[in-house]
């Protein structure tokens, strides 16, 4: 059975994107290690709404790793210490009585704080906008079954298509990079048939957009990889790096 | 009594043998044609699989689409959770499938309740839905030689369900988020995300566009149309905790039910057998894990009692209870499906052993899904293969290494098959107003079988939905853009915000979550997997004085005009509060036991569903007459003219 725990908790709270944020300290008494870390918070606000005062705000919507709507920075890791894991996977048994728990919101310059621990990801919207996806309308597709693809392919591909759109790895790199998301969708696409015609395009518009929306330049720091919940592979980078070259020798 | 109504039902079935009518249907039906199509609005709240599909199909063929969803990213809909696959008649395996036989298990699965002319149609277009993922390269597992592999879902005895890995509705809809971003790309959709529907609006008995409330700013907007589509997924949420995500609502279909739409079977909500079990009071969902883990994973609880209660205490390890102490009970009661029974069947027989004392956890509420044998058989890489990533999750939450011990699982609900009436159009009884996906009732009757909801949604909004909304709209193609500044939209408005003032100035005690929790309570114990007419009576009770306490108690925080998560619960408590009443009405009326409605009164001798076909093979649409007064029951008769109604048999 798993033990209760009692720690203190630092949570950033901020009225909205133009305002100033602070740290608010908490006591967490009698946790039980069987709760989620998102649960943690539920009993925290439910005792700040019992208080008469707001509680605090996160997204999260699937609590089961796959949504991509949970985005918290905990003792400065995005999605906190567990690896290959998003925060709603958290479970209070990987902490310890008397520690102290610190919890931020993402923090990049392309993804703006809303309200407390939530943040706007739209710009991630605006990236797969730009190129991710085959241009197909709906029906008239050839037999699923028509054109054959190793299942080394299919399994690599499925190994990118993995990624959840979480945002950690652009909260992770210092350069604020989006590089592993953008990454992970173009290798899904260029590693199968029916992405191929357009990679070279895809890859281009998709970085394109991503520079404008004022996303950091990749410098290989590798942090993004050692952080994504989903442990999305640098190697994709490397793809979407040849991708985007081959747009150039285009030009 | 309800009060039964005289309105005839037509539900607009083609002409024409059962295989004949959708291509008939689509030979007849009335187009729009393209340069009239960009002069038509399209509203469709909803970016899982069903309105993902919808809007991005509907912009392709150059309709004006508005698209809204809750959540930060069309992408993150609760589709997005399914892990175990879609089912679709390929007969790809060469074992005997066949469309006919997909809408037959379809409809043996839903227990003779559903219509058999949609199951036919869903039957019929699942093949294209598959092509459509492979063409978006949506990443299904593979065998060796390069073609798509299948496995076997409940209730079926073909291969026929297709997969990635255990994340098959996170693919599908990042399919169809994708061919959402083309659209958007292309100008013919405006995709508003955080946004949440909070009226329709009706103009001249058609349903004209909606109110929604930015939820970021709190601003309340309104947004008119040709048409409404609604693909807001299921109620299951009325139970507080189960498999569906935290935001999932039922609040879009009822706010249609409020302005006329009927809403259809609300009490078949689907109890899925394999859920990591409750754990304290601080819960807030249930983890599923997939259906797929039966094809490999045996269920069983212990044969003596006195092993049960060493479990219960945990004073007994569940390794050290030998094969033959071990109750197999699925495998004996139903020796000819086993523990692939439908979902409905395994959850009651995990239940009917926790009651008789058998339970394996502290609570007795759990049975064991063992995969020892499987290991044996296949060995631990095969195994991690095939099931890895649900391993892992379940270890992370249990605590406990499933390749070394049985799993602990436990029913919870998890889908709703009730939901907006709708016609073979998917029109619901409101004009111009359309429902798709889980939030209409349509093709799984009283039990939806495994892996065919991520075939209905995206078969509604490939598919169906893109021609018969069409046959719609080819008459309004004269008819101008409408303003937001019509006396219809003011007045909705108003009501709205009028709503979010009562709300506001309660200013109780009690949090929305406290008081939802005590709605779950009532409804799990009342109106969950074993119903009697003394229960649910006892459950509209319990509902009045959960009502009761929401207007006297509740409290809100902070302010309506600008981001608050507490008001938006509270709107959608509201909603669950009278969904949870229209179920109990209708669990009330339907005295037969079918599918995932079981009713004690109604048994056979074997502790099996009793249906009553003479009495109850109807679907039963309940209309709105005001707050506070019992809904209306409209009978739509259900004929089967090519399917035998049998009993289910799973045994042999
Ligand atoms: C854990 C889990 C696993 C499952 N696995 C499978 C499986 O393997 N196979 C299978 O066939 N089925 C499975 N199902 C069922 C299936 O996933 C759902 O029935 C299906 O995805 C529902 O799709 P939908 O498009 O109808 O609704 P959803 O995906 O629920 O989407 C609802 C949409 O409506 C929006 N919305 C809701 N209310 C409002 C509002 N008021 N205003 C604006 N927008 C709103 C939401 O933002 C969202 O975009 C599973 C379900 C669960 C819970
Ligand atoms: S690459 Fe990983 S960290 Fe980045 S968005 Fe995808 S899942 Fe999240
Ligand atoms: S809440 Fe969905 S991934 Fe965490």
């Amino acid at each position: 059975m798993d033990k209760n725990i009692s720690f203190t908790l630092k949570v950033w709270r901020q009225r909205g994107p133009k305002e100033k944020g602070a740290f608010a300290t908490y006591e967490m008494k009698d946790i039980p290690g069987d709760t989620s870390f998102l649960e943690m918070l539920d009993i925290l606000n439910e005792s700040l709404v019992n208080k008469g005062e707001e509680p605090i705000v996160f997204d999260h919507d699937c609590r089961e790793g796959i949504c991509g709507m949970c985005s918290l920075y905990v003792n400065g890791h995005p999605h906190g210490p567990a690896t290959g894991a998003t925060t709603c996977q958290l479970y209070m048994r990987r902490f310890k009585d008397g520690d102290t728990i610190t919890v931020e919101p993402w923090r990049s310059a392309a993804f703006p704080v809303i309200r407390d621990l939530m943040v706007d990801r739209t710009a991630f919207d605006k990236i797969q906008q730009a190129g991710g996806y085959v241009s197909i309308n709906t029906g008239g597709m050839p037999d699923a079954n028509a054109l054959p693809i190793g299942k080394d392919i299919a399994e690599e591909a499925m190994d990118a298509a993995a990624c959840i759109g979480c945002g950690a790895c652009v909260a992770a790199c210092k350069n604020g990079s989006a590089m592993l998301f953008v990454s992970a969708k173009v290798s899904q696409f260029a590693l199968l048939p029916q992405g191929k015609p357009e990679a070279a395009k895809r890859a281009k518009s998709m970085i394109a957009k991503m520079d404008e929306l004022g996303f950091g330049n990749c410098t290989n720091t590798r942090a993004c990889e050692a952080e994504c919940p989903k442990c999305i592979s640098i190697s994709n980078i490397a793809r979407l790096n040849r991708e985007f070259i081959k747009a150039k020798l285009k030009d | 009594m309800a009060k039964i109504s005289s309105i005839k039902v037509d539900s607009k079935i083609p002409e024409g043998p059962l295989a004949e009518k959708w291509t008939n249907y689509k030979a007849h039906q009335k187009l729009v044609n393209p340069a009239n199509k960009r002069k038509l609005d399209i509203i469709v709240v909803g970016t899982g699989l069903a309105g993902a599909s919808a809007a991005a199909s509907l912009g392709a063929m150059g309709f004006n689409v508005l698209n809204f969803c809750i959540q930060d990213s069309p992408r993150r809909a609760h589709s997005i959770a399914a892990q175990g696959g879609i089912n679709a008649a390929k007969n790809y395996q060469n074992d005997g499938d066949s469309v006919y036989r997909l809408f037959y298990d379809t409809i043996k699965g839903g227990d003779y309740r559903a219509r058999e002319a949609n199951v036919y149609r869903l039957a019929e277009v699942s093949g294209a839905i598959i092509d459509q993922c492979v063409a978006q390269c949506v990443p299904f597992a593979r065998e060796y030689g390069g073609l798509l592999a299948n496995r076997s879902f409940g209730g079926a005895q073909v291969s026929r369900t297709f997969y990635a890995r255990g994340q098959t509705g996170q693919q599908l809809l990042l399919g169809a988020y994708s061919a959402l971003n083309y659209q958007v790309s292309q100008g013919t959709v405006k995709v508003f995300t955080r946004y949440e529907m909070l009226d329709l609006v009706i103009i001249d008995g058609r349903a004209r566009g909606i109110i929604a409330r930015n939820l970021v700013t709190g601003k309340v907007e309104r947004f008119a149309a040709h048409a409404v589509v609604i693909g807001t997924g299921g109620y299951g949420n009325t139970y507080f905790l189960s498999t569906n995500a935290m935001g999932s609502n039922g609040s879009a279909a009822l706010q249609c039910y409020r302005k006329g739409a009927w809403f259809a079977n609300p009490c078949y909500a689907q109890i899925h057998p394999t859920c990591i079990p409750v754990h304290g009071d601080k819960q807030s969902k249930l983890t599923l894990m997939s259906e797929s883990l039966r094809n490999d994973g045996r269920i069983w609880v212990p044969k003596k009692l006195e092993d049960a209660k060493a479990l219960q205490a945990g004073k007994k390890h569940p390794n050290d209870i030998p094969d033959e102490d071990r109750d197999f009970y699925l495998e004996r009661r139903y020796p000819a499906f086993g523990n692939l029974v439908p979902r409905d069947v395994a959850s009651r027989a995990a239940k009917e052993r926790c009651d008789a004392g058998f339970g394996v956890n502290n609570t007795g509420l759990a049975v064991f899904l063992d995969f020892k044998y499987a290991i044996q058989r296949l060995g631990e890489d095969v195994v991690r293969q095939r099931y890895g990533n649900l391993f892992d999750m379940y270890e992370e939450i249990a605590d406990t290494n499933p390749y070394k011990e049985p799993m602990m699982i436990f029913p919870a609900i998890h889908y709703t098959m009730g939901g907006i009436w709708v016609d073979y159009e998917l029109q619901t009884s409101v004009p111009g107003l359309f429902a798709i996906g889980e939030a209409n009732f349509s093709d799984h009757g009283a039990n939806r079988l495994g892996a065919s909801a991520l075939m209905q949604g995206l078969a509604d909004g490939y598919f169906v939905l893109p021609y018969t909304i069409q046959n719609y709209l080819s008459d309004q193609i004269q008819v101008p853009r409408f303003s937001t500044d019509a006396p219809e939209f003011v007045a909705a408005e108003k009501a709205v915000t009028d709503k979010i003032a009562k709300l506001m100035a309660i200013k109780g005690k009690r949090s929305v979550d406290s008081i939802h929790k005590e709605l779950g309570h009532v409804m799990w114990d009342y109106v969950g997997m074993a119903r009697t007419k003394e229960s649910l009576e006892t459950a509209l009770k319990k509902l009045a004085e959960v009502e009761t306490l929401f207007w006297s108690d509740l409290f809100i925080p902070g302010a309506a005009d600008t981001l608050n998560v507490e008001l938006e619960k509270a709107l959608r408590l509201l909603d669950f509060i009278e969904i949870g009443k229209l179920m109990a009405y209708d669990a009330l009326n339907r005295e037969e036991s079918c599918g995932g409605h079981f009713r004690e009164e109604h048994q056979t001798e074997e502790g099996e569903a009793k249906r009553d076909d003479e009495n109850f093979s109807y679907v039963a649409c309940w209309k709105y007459t005001g707050d506070g007064q019992e809904p209306e029951l409209i009978k739509e008769d259900l004929n089967y003219q090519y399917i035998k109604v049998q009993q289910r048999n799973y045994k042999n």
